[in-house]
């Protein structure tokens, strides 16, 4: 008996204290605080300096920070002026001269001129450059046409090309164009990407280890000055644990809201913002052996997929069905007359018929998810039904994603007859240059790693990569989209819509199709 | 007793040696490579090429142990690329959270473990027994994060009386109180499974020790019950009970990876999880046998404190 009274008085003990520790727990339970942004990110950034960065994730914070040259017009992906006023370009498309705006200056001073951008530039390209060892540079391939940059005079910049590049003047709105300033950088050496300093319209304040990131806003800005007084970026890489965060309160806004979980935010409570953004999931075909060596299969592959189903089950309406290799977000390239493959398995099956392939077994590679793959696993295995419903014999092989990249990327030659991918890029350029040309071949040191080949679209991309003119390049862009629809090396599946969640305390808040997150016309009340 | 510990600790090296070859073959044969990871799509040869120039990696694997080996022996664990700063701060920063959680979750199983194993004993098929034994089989029967998950839904999102996750309040927190409110979740969902094997065995252990004659002669000569179990049966159950104890050390920190990632619990499990994902050579090969360093170092610990209560094992 006594035993028994000992533990009671330990269950009163143990009751006590829980009693004692829940008001506690109560009033300390916070409301986030009016002025303060809170973002529920998906992950730790590895470092806030624009030139070491490849993650979206981080680059959300960046934009924040720091400002290029020239930006995304807002709601678009065309390209507007920045930190540079106004820009020419040489009638051969080599030289391109910028004009900075005046009197920006730098989070700790630095004036913005000619020879800070210069600074920045020979930082990632030239490899004797005395802080080129603040790297690895894994973008800079982005400004590789640059043959040379000059500080004209002091709000005079000149870059000079060693080849037409139309893409440049993209690449200079991506966030790895973004600027640093030359005395932080001298100040801070490797660990530069741990004291950031921009011109944006926040600043940097502080990085704790897995915990937060916390800029605030910058009171000399030059342009309108930010929403907020401070934005602080949590990492919390469980979608399960970040949905819970937003539930309770203890974010303001979250990215990348698991489709699954959308319902969870109906109501006057929360926002759910989406949009479309340069995002296209496609399964590549190898053109070069097996049943996709034959154009009629891979259409026919193209109708037996019901990607209705996949964007409206599988994804609940965050994706919408892509009708070609180039994402409708590139209003100004895209070719609105391209009708995406229609799902009709009757169809596919008079195209196998008429293919009189008799072989219709398919290796396809699966990855377990990774940057853009949405869900990748769920779309296989419907994708998997689709096809077997009209007569191909489909065994999925999955991957976790490195392992993935590191077998797709050489070519399915030899391997698998289809691999599911997908892809985010800042220019129309991108995707097809690497992707689609026959001089993109894996062993060419491309991606097309389903060996497609048409000359037609080769010299359609060649010719819109060296032209000046936006109104030539479209119209280059659209022919190359109508043929690659026609032979069909891809399944064009979806494009993703990105979406976020805010709380009903967060006010001006919109998404922008390049997928970054500025952040500073917010309120949050 | 020096000589012994001594000894223990020289039969260590070999060991953590071991280690350090096992985990470096892992991640020299593992497929996909860091430059395919920072460049995702953008991974062409050229461009891997150049970075794993950056990183040191065009040089022959033999090569690379060696120089991993030397730098470590020198306290120098090398750059980690996917978080850009030494690998050794940000070990010892992530494995003190670890350690409170883990610890906290160590001290709470191994308490509430051995009260529940011995108030089971002490009252063999009686209403104590049978609800402790019900109780413990649940614990046991659960995953530990998908308890997590279930308390996240409970405490935090529902009732609003603990915060979702995190080690401290984004915005005014970092004191004590502050730390124990994050900490009790994870805490206890950590604690659940360990505490139901710890009072499985000490039960039994105390349910062999009460069966033995020294147990009846003190009952015998008027020893209160209380004093019985307490002061004889417990101190002769330990003996067999800490073993235990040192192995489900090592289960609730490599428990604690999960927990971590339910929790947000800035600790070495989920950091580890994530150096995998993203092929950060030198912060796994780090992490690992640090990680195998103390747990080796425990156990080390542990049979020193056996012998101690036990003068039967040989030092």
């Amino acid at each position: 008996m006594q035993l028994m009274n000992w533990t009671r008085r330990g269950l009163l003990v143990a009751a006590g204290a829980f009693l004692a520790l829940s008001p506690l727990a109560r009033t300390a339970e916070a409301q986030t605080p009016p002025g303060v942004l809170i973002v529920g990110q998906i992950a730790e950034p590895k470092s806030l300096d624009p030139a070491a960065v490849t993650a979206v994730n981080d680059f959300r914070i960046l934009v924040n920070l720091y400002e290029g040259l020239v930006q995304y017009k807002p709601g678009t992906l065309e390209v507007a002026p920045g930190l540079a006023e106004s820009w020419e370009i040489s009638e051969d498309g080599t030289e391109y001269t910028f004009h900075l705006r005046e009197g920006v200056t730098f989070h700790d001073g630095t004036p913005l001129n000619a020879e800070a951008v210069k600074f920045n530039f020979d930082r990632m390209l030239d490899e004797n450059h005395p802080f080129h060892d603040t790297g690895p540079f894994p973008l800079a391939f982005f400004f590789s046409a640059v043959a040379s940059t000059e500080a004209v005079d002091e709000l005079t910049v000149k870059f000079t090309l060693n080849e037409p590049y139309a893409p440049f003047l993209s690449n200079l709105a991506y966030p790895t164009g973004l600027l640093v300033s030359p005395d932080a950088v001298e100040a801070g050496g490797a660990d530069y990407g741990r004291n950031p300093v921009g011109t944006g319209p926040f600043k940097f304040a502080e990085w704790r280890s897995n915990e937060a990131v916390v800029i605030e806003k910058n009171p000399d800005y030059w342009g309108a000055p930010a929403g907020t007084e401070a934005v602080v970026f949590r990492p919390i890489t469980d979608a399960n644990t970040r949905v819970a965060e937003m539930l309770a309160g203890g974010i303001d806004m979250m990215v990348e809201v698991p489709p699954t979980s959308l319902s969870q935010f109906q109501g006057d409570d929360f926002t759910v913002v989406e949009q479309a953004g340069p995002h296209v999931w496609f399964l590549i075909l190898n053109a070069k052996e097996g049943p996709f060596a034959e154009k009629l299969v891979r259409q026919a592959a193209n109708y037996a997929i019901n990607k209705e189903a996949i964007v409206n089950d599988v994804l609940e309406g965050t994706a919408d069905v892509a009708a070609g290799p180039t994402p409708p977000a590139f209003a100004w390239a895209y070719n609105d007359s391209l009708e995406p493959y229609a799902y009709d398995p009757e169809k596919a099956k008079e195209l196998l018929a008429e293919a009189g392939v008799d072989d219709l077994s398919l290796t396809f590679y699966v990855t377990e998810g990774g940057s853009g793959m949405l869900d990748p696993i769920p779309m296989a295995t419907a994708m998997q039904a689709d096809l077997n419903a009209v007569g191909f014999d489909v065994s999925i092989e999955t991957y976790e994603w490195n392992t993935f990249l590191g077998e797709v990327n050489p070519g399915l030659e030899g391997k698998a007859d289809m691999a599911e991918m997908a892809w985010m890029t800042n220019d129309p350029d991108t995707l097809p240059f690497l992707a689609l040309r026959t001089d993109a071949w894996p062993e060419a040191g491309g991606f097309n790693s389903g060996y497609y080949s048409n000359p037609e679209v080769d010299e359609l991309l060649e010719k819109a990569r060296v032209s000046t003119s936006q109104d030539e390049r479209a119209d280059f862009y659209k022919q190359m989209q109508e043929i690659v629809h026609e032979d069909a090396p891809w399944v064009f599946v979806a494009n993703w819509k990105q979406n976020a969640v805010t709380s009903d305390r967060v006010e001006n808040f919109s998404l922008e199709p390049s997928f970054l997150l500025h952040l500073s016309e917010v309120v949050k009340n | 007793m020096g000589s012994y510990i001594l000894k223990r600790l020289i039969s260590a090296i070999p060991v953590l040696l071991g280690i350090t070859v096992i985990v470096f073959l892992i991640m020299a044969l593992i497929p996909g490579d860091p430059a395919t990871a920072i460049l995702g799509s953008y991974a062409t040869p050229e461009n891997v090429e150049k970075i794993n120039r950056d990183l040191g990696l065009d040089k022959p694997a033999v090569v690379r142990y060696f120089i991993w080996l030397g730098n470590m022996l020198t306290g120098d664990f090398g750059r980690s690329f996917s978080l850009n700063r030494p690998v050794l701060d940000e070990i010892l920063e992530r494995f003190g959270a670890t350690l409170i959680l883990a610890g906290t979750s160590f001290v709470l199983c191994s308490f509430l473990g051995i009260l529940a194993g011995v108030v089971s004993a002490a009252r063999q098929y009686g209403f104590a027994d049978k609800a402790i034994t019900f109780t413990v089989l649940i614990g046991i029967s659960i995953p530990s994060f998908f308890l997590g998950m279930m308390m996240i839904l409970l405490f935090a999102v529902n009732l609003k009386w603990l915060p979702v996750s995190g080690m401290y309040a984004i915005y005014g927190g970092g004191d004590l109180p502050d730390l124990l409110k994050h900490l009790i979740m994870p805490a206890l969902a950590l604690a659940a499974v360990a505490t139901g094997v710890i009072a499985r065995l000490s039960r039994s252990a105390m349910l062999e020790v009460l069966r033995q004659d020294f147990i009846r002669t003190a009952r015998a000569k008027g020893v209160k019950e209380r004093r019985v179990i307490r002061g004889h049966a417990l101190r002769a159950a330990m003996v067999s009970i800490i073993p235990v104890l040192g192995i489900q050390a090592g289960f609730v920190l490599s428990g604690a990876v999960y927990i971590e990632i339910v929790f947000q619990w800035p600790g070495i499990g989920r950091m580890l999880v994530n150096a995998i994902l993203q092929r950060d050579i030198l912060l796994v090969q780090g992490g690992v046998v640090f990680v195998a360093a103390c747990y080796v170092l425990f156990n080390i610990a542990v049979d020193v404190a056996q012998s101690m209560l036990d003068p039967r094992i040989k030092t």
